[in-house]
Protein backbone atom coordinates (compact mmCIF):
# COMPACT_ATOMS: atom_id res chain seq x y z
CA UNK A 1 0.00 0.00 0.00
CA UNK A 2 2.70 2.49 1.01
CA UNK A 3 4.79 1.49 -1.98
CA UNK A 4 1.83 2.06 -4.32
CA UNK A 5 1.28 5.55 -2.90
CA UNK A 6 4.94 6.46 -3.28
CA UNK A 7 5.18 5.11 -6.82
CA UNK A 8 1.97 6.86 -7.89
CA UNK A 9 3.40 10.11 -6.52
CA UNK A 10 6.60 9.50 -8.47
CA UNK A 11 4.59 8.81 -11.64
CA UNK A 12 2.69 12.08 -11.17
CA UNK A 13 5.93 14.01 -10.68
CA UNK A 14 7.38 12.51 -13.86
CA UNK A 15 4.22 13.32 -15.81
CA UNK A 16 4.17 16.94 -14.61
CA UNK A 17 7.88 17.28 -15.31
CA UNK A 18 7.44 15.97 -18.85
CA UNK A 19 4.61 18.43 -19.41
CA UNK A 20 6.79 21.29 -18.16
CA UNK A 21 9.86 20.30 -20.17
CA UNK A 22 7.81 20.09 -23.37
CA UNK A 23 5.64 23.16 -22.87
CA UNK A 24 7.81 25.87 -21.33
CA UNK A 25 9.40 28.42 -23.61
CA UNK A 26 11.98 29.74 -21.20
CA UNK A 27 15.15 27.69 -20.80
CA UNK A 28 15.19 27.93 -17.04
CA UNK A 29 11.57 26.80 -16.71
CA UNK A 30 12.33 23.94 -19.10
CA UNK A 31 15.14 22.86 -16.79
CA UNK A 32 12.75 22.94 -13.86
CA UNK A 33 10.67 20.36 -15.74
CA UNK A 34 13.75 18.15 -16.10
CA UNK A 35 14.50 18.56 -12.40
CA UNK A 36 10.94 17.57 -11.55
CA UNK A 37 11.29 14.36 -13.57
CA UNK A 38 14.51 13.53 -11.71
CA UNK A 39 12.66 14.28 -8.47
CA UNK A 40 10.12 11.61 -9.41
CA UNK A 41 12.90 9.16 -10.22
CA UNK A 42 14.49 9.84 -6.84
CA UNK A 43 11.18 9.28 -5.05
CA UNK A 44 10.62 5.99 -6.85
CA UNK A 45 14.16 4.83 -6.08
CA UNK A 46 13.80 5.63 -2.38
CA UNK A 47 10.40 3.93 -2.20
CA UNK A 48 11.49 0.75 -3.97
CA UNK A 49 14.69 0.55 -1.95
CA UNK A 50 12.89 0.95 1.37
CA UNK A 51 9.69 -1.01 0.81
CA UNK A 52 10.43 -3.66 -1.80
CA UNK A 53 14.13 -4.48 -1.76
CA UNK A 54 14.69 -4.81 1.97
CA UNK A 55 17.18 -1.95 2.11
CA UNK A 56 19.98 -3.32 -0.01
CA UNK A 57 22.85 -0.79 0.08
CA UNK A 58 23.06 -0.50 -3.72
CA UNK A 59 19.62 1.14 -3.70
CA UNK A 60 20.90 4.11 -1.72
CA UNK A 61 23.82 4.30 -4.13
CA UNK A 62 21.33 4.66 -6.99
CA UNK A 63 19.75 7.61 -5.16
CA UNK A 64 23.19 9.20 -4.83
CA UNK A 65 23.75 8.74 -8.57
CA UNK A 66 20.40 10.43 -9.29
CA UNK A 67 21.46 13.37 -7.14
CA UNK A 68 24.78 13.63 -8.97
CA UNK A 69 22.87 13.67 -12.27
CA UNK A 70 20.75 16.54 -10.94
CA UNK A 71 23.85 18.54 -10.06
CA UNK A 72 25.44 17.91 -13.46
CA UNK A 73 22.24 18.84 -15.27
CA UNK A 74 21.90 22.11 -13.38
CA UNK A 75 25.53 23.17 -13.84
CA UNK A 76 25.80 22.33 -17.54
CA UNK A 77 22.30 23.62 -18.22
CA UNK A 78 22.96 27.02 -16.69
CA UNK A 79 26.31 27.23 -18.45
CA UNK A 80 24.53 26.60 -21.76
CA UNK A 81 21.90 29.24 -20.92
CA UNK A 82 24.67 31.77 -20.26
CA UNK A 83 26.54 30.79 -23.44
CA UNK A 84 23.44 31.07 -25.63
CA UNK A 85 22.51 34.38 -24.05
CA UNK A 86 25.99 35.74 -24.74
CA UNK A 87 25.90 34.61 -28.32
CA UNK A 88 22.30 35.26 -29.32
CA UNK A 89 20.75 37.38 -26.58
CA UNK A 90 18.23 34.54 -26.38
CA UNK A 91 16.42 33.18 -23.34
CA UNK A 92 13.55 31.44 -25.12
CA UNK A 93 13.58 28.22 -27.09
CA UNK A 94 12.01 29.96 -30.11
CA UNK A 95 14.98 32.31 -30.38
CA UNK A 96 17.29 29.48 -31.37
CA UNK A 97 15.00 28.12 -34.06
CA UNK A 98 17.93 28.01 -36.48
CA UNK A 99 18.96 24.84 -34.68
CA UNK A 100 15.77 23.14 -35.93
CA UNK A 101 16.44 20.56 -38.62
CA UNK B 1 -0.15 6.22 10.30
CA UNK B 2 3.05 6.07 8.26
CA UNK B 3 0.87 5.62 5.20
CA UNK B 4 -0.98 8.84 5.98
CA UNK B 5 2.23 10.83 6.50
CA UNK B 6 3.73 9.48 3.29
CA UNK B 7 0.55 10.06 1.31
CA UNK B 8 0.41 13.65 2.58
CA UNK B 9 4.07 14.24 1.70
CA UNK B 10 3.63 12.72 -1.77
CA UNK B 11 0.53 14.81 -2.40
CA UNK B 12 2.40 17.91 -1.26
CA UNK B 13 5.32 17.08 -3.57
CA UNK B 14 2.98 16.62 -6.52
CA UNK B 15 0.97 19.74 -5.73
CA UNK B 16 4.04 21.97 -5.36
CA UNK B 17 5.45 20.39 -8.52
CA UNK B 18 2.27 21.35 -10.33
CA UNK B 19 2.43 24.88 -8.91
CA UNK B 20 5.87 25.29 -10.53
CA UNK B 21 4.21 25.70 -13.92
CA UNK B 22 1.17 27.59 -12.65
CA UNK B 23 2.49 30.52 -10.59
CA UNK B 24 3.09 33.88 -12.25
CA UNK B 25 6.49 34.55 -10.74
CA UNK B 26 9.51 32.52 -11.71
CA UNK B 27 11.08 33.05 -8.31
CA UNK B 28 7.94 31.61 -6.73
CA UNK B 29 8.20 28.74 -9.22
CA UNK B 30 11.71 27.89 -8.10
CA UNK B 31 10.71 27.99 -4.44
CA UNK B 32 7.74 25.78 -5.25
CA UNK B 33 10.12 23.29 -6.85
CA UNK B 34 12.26 23.47 -3.73
CA UNK B 35 9.25 22.57 -1.57
CA UNK B 36 8.61 19.60 -3.83
CA UNK B 37 12.18 18.40 -3.30
CA UNK B 38 11.90 18.97 0.45
CA UNK B 39 8.78 16.79 0.52
CA UNK B 40 10.61 14.01 -1.35
CA UNK B 41 13.51 14.34 1.07
CA UNK B 42 11.08 14.03 3.98
CA UNK B 43 9.66 10.85 2.42
CA UNK B 44 13.23 9.55 2.39
CA UNK B 45 13.62 10.36 6.09
CA UNK B 46 10.34 8.61 6.94
CA UNK B 47 11.29 5.60 4.82
CA UNK B 48 14.51 5.01 6.81
CA UNK B 49 16.86 6.70 4.35
CA UNK B 50 17.79 9.69 6.52
CA UNK B 51 21.08 10.39 4.79
CA UNK B 52 19.57 10.53 1.31
CA UNK B 53 16.61 12.55 2.55
CA UNK B 54 18.58 15.19 4.43
CA UNK B 55 21.16 15.44 1.65
CA UNK B 56 18.36 16.00 -0.87
CA UNK B 57 16.89 18.77 1.25
CA UNK B 58 20.23 20.55 1.73
CA UNK B 59 21.31 20.19 -1.87
CA UNK B 60 17.99 21.33 -3.31
CA UNK B 61 17.69 24.28 -0.93
CA UNK B 62 21.01 25.60 -2.21
CA UNK B 63 20.28 24.67 -5.81
CA UNK B 64 16.97 26.50 -5.84
CA UNK B 65 18.60 29.62 -4.38
CA UNK B 66 20.97 29.54 -7.37
CA UNK B 67 17.97 28.91 -9.62
CA UNK B 68 16.17 31.94 -8.18
CA UNK B 69 19.21 34.11 -8.95
CA UNK B 70 19.16 32.89 -12.55
CA UNK B 71 15.45 33.63 -12.70
CA UNK B 72 16.10 37.24 -11.70
CA UNK B 73 18.99 37.45 -14.18
CA UNK B 74 17.29 36.06 -17.25
CA UNK B 75 13.57 36.30 -16.94
CA UNK B 76 11.27 39.05 -18.08
CA UNK B 77 8.82 38.47 -15.29
CA UNK B 78 10.78 37.44 -12.19
CA UNK B 79 8.58 39.25 -9.71
CA UNK B 80 5.24 38.03 -10.98
CA UNK B 81 3.77 41.49 -11.45
CA UNK B 82 1.94 40.40 -14.59
CA UNK B 83 0.18 37.15 -15.37
CA UNK B 84 2.69 34.89 -17.07
CA UNK B 85 1.93 32.38 -19.78
CA UNK B 86 4.97 31.34 -21.73
CA UNK B 87 4.15 28.00 -23.24
CA UNK B 88 4.26 26.48 -26.68
CA UNK B 89 2.73 23.25 -28.01
CA UNK B 90 0.62 23.29 -24.89
CA UNK B 91 -1.82 20.56 -25.95
CA UNK B 92 0.90 18.16 -27.09
CA UNK B 93 2.80 18.69 -23.85
CA UNK B 94 -0.29 18.15 -21.70
CA UNK B 95 -1.19 14.97 -23.57
CA UNK B 96 2.39 13.67 -23.31
CA UNK B 97 2.52 14.39 -19.59
CA UNK B 98 -0.87 12.77 -19.02
CA UNK B 99 0.10 9.72 -21.04
CA UNK B 100 3.37 9.37 -19.13
CA UNK B 101 1.51 9.52 -15.83
CA UNK B 102 -1.22 7.13 -16.99
CA UNK B 103 1.28 4.61 -18.35
CA UNK B 104 3.47 4.68 -15.26
CA UNK B 105 0.47 4.54 -12.94
CA UNK B 106 -0.92 1.55 -14.82
CA UNK B 107 2.46 -0.16 -14.53
CA UNK B 108 2.54 0.59 -10.80
CA UNK B 109 -0.97 -0.78 -10.25
CA UNK B 110 -0.39 -3.85 -12.40
CA UNK B 111 3.01 -4.76 -10.99
CA UNK B 112 3.44 -7.08 -8.07
CA UNK B 113 6.71 -5.99 -6.46
CA UNK B 114 8.33 -7.89 -3.62
CA UNK B 115 7.45 -6.63 -0.17
CA UNK B 116 10.72 -6.75 1.71
CA UNK B 117 10.83 -3.70 3.98
CA UNK B 118 13.97 -2.41 5.61
CA UNK B 119 14.37 -4.38 8.84
CA UNK B 120 13.77 -2.20 11.88
CA UNK B 121 16.97 -1.27 13.63
CA UNK B 122 19.11 -1.44 10.50
CA UNK B 123 21.79 1.26 10.44
CA UNK B 124 21.18 2.32 6.86
CA UNK B 125 23.61 5.22 6.96
CA UNK B 126 26.46 2.93 8.00
CA UNK B 127 25.40 0.48 5.29
CA UNK B 128 25.55 3.27 2.72
CA UNK B 129 28.99 4.33 3.91
CA UNK B 130 30.37 0.79 3.70
CA UNK B 131 28.85 0.43 0.24
CA UNK B 132 30.29 3.73 -1.01
CA UNK B 133 33.80 3.05 0.23
CA UNK B 134 33.64 -0.70 -0.40
CA UNK B 135 32.12 -2.63 -3.29
CA UNK B 136 30.80 0.46 -5.10
CA UNK B 137 33.82 2.65 -4.70
CA UNK B 138 34.45 2.82 -8.43
CA UNK B 139 30.94 4.19 -9.04
CA UNK B 140 31.42 6.74 -6.28
CA UNK B 141 34.77 7.86 -7.67
CA UNK B 142 33.33 8.04 -11.18
CA UNK B 143 30.62 10.36 -9.90
CA UNK B 144 33.32 12.57 -8.38
CA UNK B 145 35.29 12.76 -11.63
CA UNK B 146 32.04 13.45 -13.52
CA UNK B 147 31.34 16.39 -11.23
CA UNK B 148 34.87 17.68 -11.79
CA UNK B 149 34.39 17.45 -15.56
CA UNK B 150 31.08 19.27 -15.13
CA UNK B 151 32.79 22.11 -13.31
CA UNK B 152 35.41 22.45 -16.05
CA UNK B 153 32.74 22.30 -18.75
CA UNK B 154 30.51 24.86 -17.04
CA UNK B 155 33.38 27.33 -16.65
CA UNK B 156 34.46 26.90 -20.27
CA UNK B 157 30.93 27.17 -21.64
CA UNK B 158 30.05 30.28 -19.69
CA UNK B 159 33.31 32.24 -19.97
CA UNK B 160 33.21 35.22 -22.25
CA UNK B 161 36.77 34.86 -23.43
CA UNK B 162 38.51 31.68 -24.43
CA UNK B 163 42.20 31.04 -24.01
CA UNK B 164 43.03 32.25 -27.51
CA UNK B 165 40.67 35.20 -27.79
CA UNK B 166 36.95 35.88 -27.83
CA UNK B 167 34.88 32.75 -27.52
CA UNK B 168 32.99 33.34 -30.79
CA UNK B 169 36.08 34.30 -32.80
CA UNK B 170 36.07 31.32 -35.12
CA UNK B 171 32.32 31.27 -35.58
CA UNK B 172 31.88 34.77 -36.99
CA UNK B 173 31.42 34.88 -40.76
CA UNK B 174 34.07 36.69 -42.81
CA UNK B 175 33.32 40.10 -44.33
CA UNK B 176 31.71 40.50 -47.74
CA UNK B 177 34.74 42.49 -48.90
CA UNK B 178 38.20 41.88 -47.49
CA UNK B 179 38.65 43.58 -44.16
CA UNK B 180 34.95 44.56 -44.02
CA UNK B 181 32.56 43.96 -41.16
CA UNK B 182 31.39 40.35 -40.72
CA UNK B 183 28.50 39.33 -42.92
CA UNK B 184 25.17 38.11 -41.69
CA UNK B 185 23.09 38.90 -38.66
CA UNK B 186 24.90 40.47 -35.74
CA UNK B 187 23.90 39.68 -32.18
CA UNK B 188 21.81 42.51 -30.80
CA UNK B 189 23.55 44.63 -28.23
CA UNK B 190 26.89 43.33 -29.46
CA UNK B 191 26.90 40.39 -27.08
CA UNK B 192 30.32 38.88 -26.94
CA UNK B 193 31.98 41.72 -28.82
CA UNK B 194 32.78 44.07 -25.97
CA UNK B 195 36.37 45.14 -25.95
CA UNK B 196 36.13 47.63 -23.12
CA UNK B 197 34.25 47.33 -19.87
Amino acid sequence: MTLTIVLLGAAALIGIGLYGALSQQSFVMLMMGLELMLNGALLAAIGLWSLALGGMPEGQLLAIVVMAVMAVEMAVGFALVVAIYRKRQADMTESIGTLAG
Amino acid sequence: MTDLVIAALCLFAVWTGWRVFRVDSMVRASFSLMLSFVAVGAVGVVLSAPYIGIATIFMMAVEMMVMAIFMVMFMMNPAGLNPMVMVHQHRVAAVAGGLAFAGLAAAVLAADPPAARVATGTDTVAALGHELLGPSMLIFETAGVTLLATMVGAVILSSRRGRFGPADDGSRPPGLEPGGPPAGRQPEGGGGHHHHH
